[in-house]
């Protein structure tokens, strides 16, 4: 099994699902390879946040006015936005499609049983709210994103892809 | 000035835009203001100006006026910052300032009387930013306001008007939700 994620296949499968506009806070994990080469493509339009939970309400003010977004985050902001999250995301039926960087998590463990008590709580909260999460972590997982997207727009409900390792 | 009769002259001015309200403003607005066109669906306070941009950005070819409040912009104060950056060119933000949490029990915000929050927008970066103490004076500048380019920060300095009934269900319907995007989807 190939255990590398390359950042630019990461990029054409957020193009085929039809997202133009990138709400985005600096994550470490993702910086480098997938928020910087983003920043530079004219295919997106990136808006730089000061806080996670504006991202899902800039999200959301897109989804109503006829646009897809991602939200580009690390887990920490997500974990800083969980009002919003269940307001405005469950609650409010908005379809924000976010990828969290899981900065830290040890390649190859399941994210819920991580070290690090921060990363293990993520996904049975993901659960508790009811909300779609997918672990991209290897090329094979790259096929998840578009239906994920797909199905979250279908559904008008948030949904999680945690980016499990670095993005090359 | 009495925040209704602001309204009330925003709403004399309204054409087509797009208007996203927050809290009491949202509750006055529906009943002075009424159209599918008014977005109230902002979930969680101080997300009106975020939701606002997100509209913005969206749709260029509208013009999207924010009709925030001071303890709601404090809770999301680096949303002055985003919206600056982003510079989206067709959004207003107005702020009905009245120093208080009004919906919250009437609890003075911090800072009342000290902070300054057209300062706070300039130095964001906003290239425009007015302040209106007086009816007459907002009445008589609006229109031109209106026809400016953004993003703009109006600072309302007002106080409780009329009474107005609170439907926090009818704010945050899906219903409401769904219809305005089909109506701003035909305009």
């Amino acid at each position: 099994m190939d255990q590398t994620l390359r950042a630019d296949e990461i990029i054409r499968e957020v193009k085929r699902a039809n997202i133009r506009f990138v709400a985005a806070l600096p994550d470490r994990m993702t910086s480098e390879h997938l928020l910087k080469p983003i920043l530079c493509n004219p295919d997106f339009r990136v808006i730089q946040v000061c806080k996670e939970d504006e991202g899902l309400s800039i999200c959301s003010g897109l989804y109503a006015g006829g646009e897809r977004a991602l939200l580009l985050i690390q887990y920490t902001g997500l974990l800083d936005s969980m009002n919003a999250l269940s307001r405005i995301g469950v609650e409010g039926q908005n379809p924000v499609c976010m990828m969290v960087g899981l900065l830290g998590k040890e390649p190859g463990v399941l994210p819920a049983q991580s070290k690090r008590y921060g990363l293990r709580i993520v996904v049975p909260i993901l659960d508790v709210m009811g909300i779609e999460h997918h672990l991209i972590e290897s090329s094979q997982d790259l096929s998840k994103i578009v239906p994920a997207v797909e199905r979250a727009y279908a559904s008008s409900m948030p949904v999680a892809l945690l980016i499990g390792r670095e993005p090359l | 000035m009495k925040r209704d009769e602001c309204l009330k002259v925003l709403a004399r001015h309204r054409t087509n835009e797009i208007v996203v309200a927050v809290w009491k403003a949202a509750h006055e607005w529906i009943h002075i203001s009424p159209s599918d066109l008014n977005y109230t669906f902002v979930g969680a306070m101080g997300q009106g100006s975020s939701h606002a941009l997100g509209l913005a950005l969206a749709r260029p070819d509208k013009r999207v006026i924010v009709l925030d409040g001071d303890g709601s912009l404090l809770m999301n104060l680096g949303s002055l910052v985003t919206i600056a950056n982003a510079a989206p060119r067709n959004l207003i933000h107005f702020l009905c300032e009245n120093g208080i949490y009004e919906t919250n029990g009437g609890v003075a915000i911090p800072g009342t009387g000290r902070v300054s929050f057209t300062g706070l927008a300039r130095e964001a970066g906003y290239p425009k930013v007015y302040e209106f103490s007086l009816l007459e004076d907002w009445e008589r500048q609006l229109s031109r306001i209106l026809k400016e380019e953004g993003p703009i920060f109006v600072d309302l300095k007002v106080e409780t008007g009329e009474d107005y009934p609170e439907d926090f269900r009818r704010l945050y319907s899906i219903q409401h939700r769904d219809a305005f995007r089909q109506a701003l989807k035909n305009a």
